[in-house]
């Protein structure tokens, strides 16, 4: 019979199989104990696992990051909770700045097989200002980590396991509006690497991409045009780092018109950086200039009908296709 | 430097010799490094610890392969007493192809995995969380190694300090936090910013042992450090350890040094850890002949090590992609 999970579940799966088949992998953060996590999405490890490797830790994410630090360069792998992804900003030091550059630094006398997941993005449950950012923006500056913004149940569980079977550091970020969603699970489940993109919707006339959910929007705007007999291709890179360039180019020399969305303000963005390389180094794939579908350059607001504004919304999305498939 | 076998034992005559040629060995090696940065030689900044040498030698001898030190950006000493060899130290801050890193730390950065020394940090205090997690490593895997920190008084006010004491004792982590209160965090004496005379005082807030002992003494030192080194090993968790000392330099190169008052270094230079050292060692019957064999044999040594360094050649420019990802 298949098994339907939600992300959430397939998250714990992922933790819950790397536990059972690797000693050397723990999971530690705030509340991921006895407690399950503010999420749940460490329900069930601590009863099956003991608090020998699943560890509830003071709310002191420095000292969180610190000790993952620490115990990967010692073989350990360990797999930290940082709740809220915006609570990067308070161990921001450790993830920058000793986390990304220890290798390095060093001449690479050290791996830092770690793992960092966090509850991340969200705009749109009403959790305001500080609990709802797409963070994972913040860190494409640095060079040393690897950034993974799962969508779906199965790649949440495939993207885990791989992250945490990763020789270097790995933030994960677990989309909270995407926690509850279902999916099949197949019977065997695929190997993802980290750096391949996902087509979800094939289509000639016009690539989309877009990351956790802002996919659904981008489907749905799919749907609405292909009554008009518009073709949309829409791509998951599910990896921001490492980022499968391939799968956008190869769908570009198609379509040669690009549309990106995020839940992220234009500034230093994910899709600012990816279309300002494709621009620079293979602008003759363009018949028109690429729009980026982007949030408000304001602070998440907390009202509902304020927060549905500053979300790329569907309309938003179908407005920005016709655009570049008119020009 | 050899590690001692048994940690819990006070130290031979001979390691006691051993400590302080290896204490020679680091303020040679410091006063190079003045010289070179002086005569533009060395890029960026250096942070010398000449005067602190006994924190880092009388800690060292207490730790056994297997135990790990992390520093800070003042830590060639450190690096230094752990083993690093000096010409590939050398080497680093020059940043030859050689160094300990392939040119990619500096002398901020001097890390040397092979002896333990498994860092040195440019971010006050960021490495603190980072020790408690060698601790862990050493809990999770029952291996009793431990897990030496060393920090300057500075460090005790930012946050990553107070969230490190407190997991460590929570968790009784085997970590030694070692203060080195050379009275200065970085221009400023350690009264303007902190109320407190006495750091050690910080120990109890974590329900810690808290030790104050006199950093300029190698035999003190050694003895301080082994006594928590046993208590980690043991499982008996964290101890704080303030080591009074006091840097004779400027806090990095371009610092004079002006901020302090008039004969106070004097009245430290006087507490010169190698001098005391020497004079207990005399005291205690070592030969005058033998303590200058040990002068002339750790200068030569240094001077070797910089010869060798000077002559490496510089990294090979593809290195810079290197080791960013494993």
């Amino acid at each position: 019979m298949t098994e339907t999970l939600t992300y959430k579940q397939a998250i714990t799966r992922a933790m819950s199989d790397e536990l059972a088949s690797d000693d050397s992998v723990f999971v530690f953060g705030e509340d991921v104990g006895a407690a399950g996590g503010v999420f749940k999405a460490t329900e069930g490890l601590f009863e099956e696992f003991g608090p020998g490797r699943v560890l509830d830790t003071p709310i002191s994410e420095q000292a969180i990051v610190g000790t993952a630090i620490g115990a990967a360069i010692q073989g350990l792998r360990p797999v930290a909770e940082i709740m809220f992804a915006d609570f990067a900003a308070v161990c921001f030091d450790g993830i920058v700045n000793e986390l990304a550059k220890y290798r390095y630094m060093t001449g690479g006398q050290v791996t830092l097989p770690v793992t960092l997941r966090m509850g991340a993005g969200g705009a749109g449950g009403g959790f305001g200002a500080q609990h709802s950012q797409a963070v994972e923006n913040w860190f494409l500056n640095v060079a040393g980590l690897k950034l993974v913004v799962p969508a779906t149940p199965v790649d949440a569980y495939c993207l885990l396991r791989a992250a945490i079977r990763d020789p270097d550091p790995v933030l994960f970020f677990e989309h909270k509006g995407l926690y509850n969603i279902k999916a099949d699970m197949p019977d065997e489940m695929p190997t993802v690497s980290l750096g391949t993109a996902r087509v979800a919707r094939r289509g000639n006339d016009v690539t989309v991409i877009a990351t956790q959910a802002m996919l659904q929007p981008c489907l749905d705007a799919a749907t609405a045009l292909a009554v008009d007999g518009v073709e949309v291709e829409v791509i998951d890179p599910r990896t921001l780092v490492p980022f499968d360039l391939e799968t956008v180019v190869t769908s570009l020399q198609r379509t040669n018109r690009l549309v990106v969305v995020q839940e992220a303000s234009h500034a230093g963005s994910w899709g600012a950086t990816l279309v300002s390389s494709l621009v620079q180094g293979q602008f003759e794939l363009f018949d028109s200039a690429p729009v980026i579908v982007a949030a408000e350059d304001t602070p998440i607001p907390f009202a509902k009908s304020l927060e549905e504004l500053w979300i790329p919304s569907t309309a938003k999305v179908v407005e920005a296709i016709r655009k570049v498939v008119s020009a | 430097m050899g590690r001692t076998k048994d940690a819990s034992t006070a130290l031979t005559l001979d390691q006691q010799v051993d400590g302080l040629r290896t204490m020679l060995e680091i303020r040679g090696f410091e006063d190079e490094c003045h010289r070179l940065f002086a005569a533009g030689l060395v890029r960026g900044s250096t942070h010398l610890g000449q005067g602190q040498e006994a924190v880092s030698v009388g800690t060292a001898l207490a730790l056994r392969d297997g135990d790990t030190m992390t520093c800070t950006y003042r830590g060639h000493a450190a690096t230094l007493a752990m083993g690093a060899p000096l010409d590939r130290s050398f080497g680093e801050i020059l940043g030859k192809a050689e160094g300990l890193c392939g040119g990619k730390g500096g002398s901020m950065h001097l890390t040397h995995v092979e002896s333990g020394a498994m860092g040195s940090f440019a971010i006050v205090g960021g490495h603190l969380p980072i020790a408690c997690g060698f601790a862990f490593a050493s809990r999770f895997r029952g291996t009793g190694e431990v897990s030496v920190c060393f920090f300057g008084d500075g460090a005790t006010n930012i946050g990553a300090f107070h969230e490190s004491m407190n997991l460590a004792s929570v968790w009784k982590l085997p970590v030694v936090f070692i203060c080195e209160n050379n009275l200065y965090g970085e221009y400023s004496p350690l009264r303007s910013t902190t109320p407190l005379d006495h750091l050690v005082e910080r120990a109890s807030s974590y329900a810690m042992p808290g030790v104050q002992v006199d950093g300029n003494d190698l035999m003190k030192m050694h003895a301080a450090a082994s006594e928590a080194v046993s208590c980690a090993r043991s499982g008996e968790g964290p101890t704080f350890i303030e080591a009074l000392t006091y840097r004779h330099k400027g806090h990095s190169r371009s610092d004079p040094a002006k901020y302090r008052p008039e004969g106070e270094l004097e009245v430290w230079l006087e507490k010169d850890p190698i001098e005391q050292c020497v004079q207990t060692l005399l005291e205690a019957g070592v030969k005058s002949e033998r303590i200058e064999q040990v002068r002339a044999d750790a200068a030569t040594s240094v001077a070797g090590a910089l010869e060798r360094a000077m002559n490496w050649p510089e990294p090979l420019p593809a290195s810079r992609l290197e080791h960013v990802y494993a």
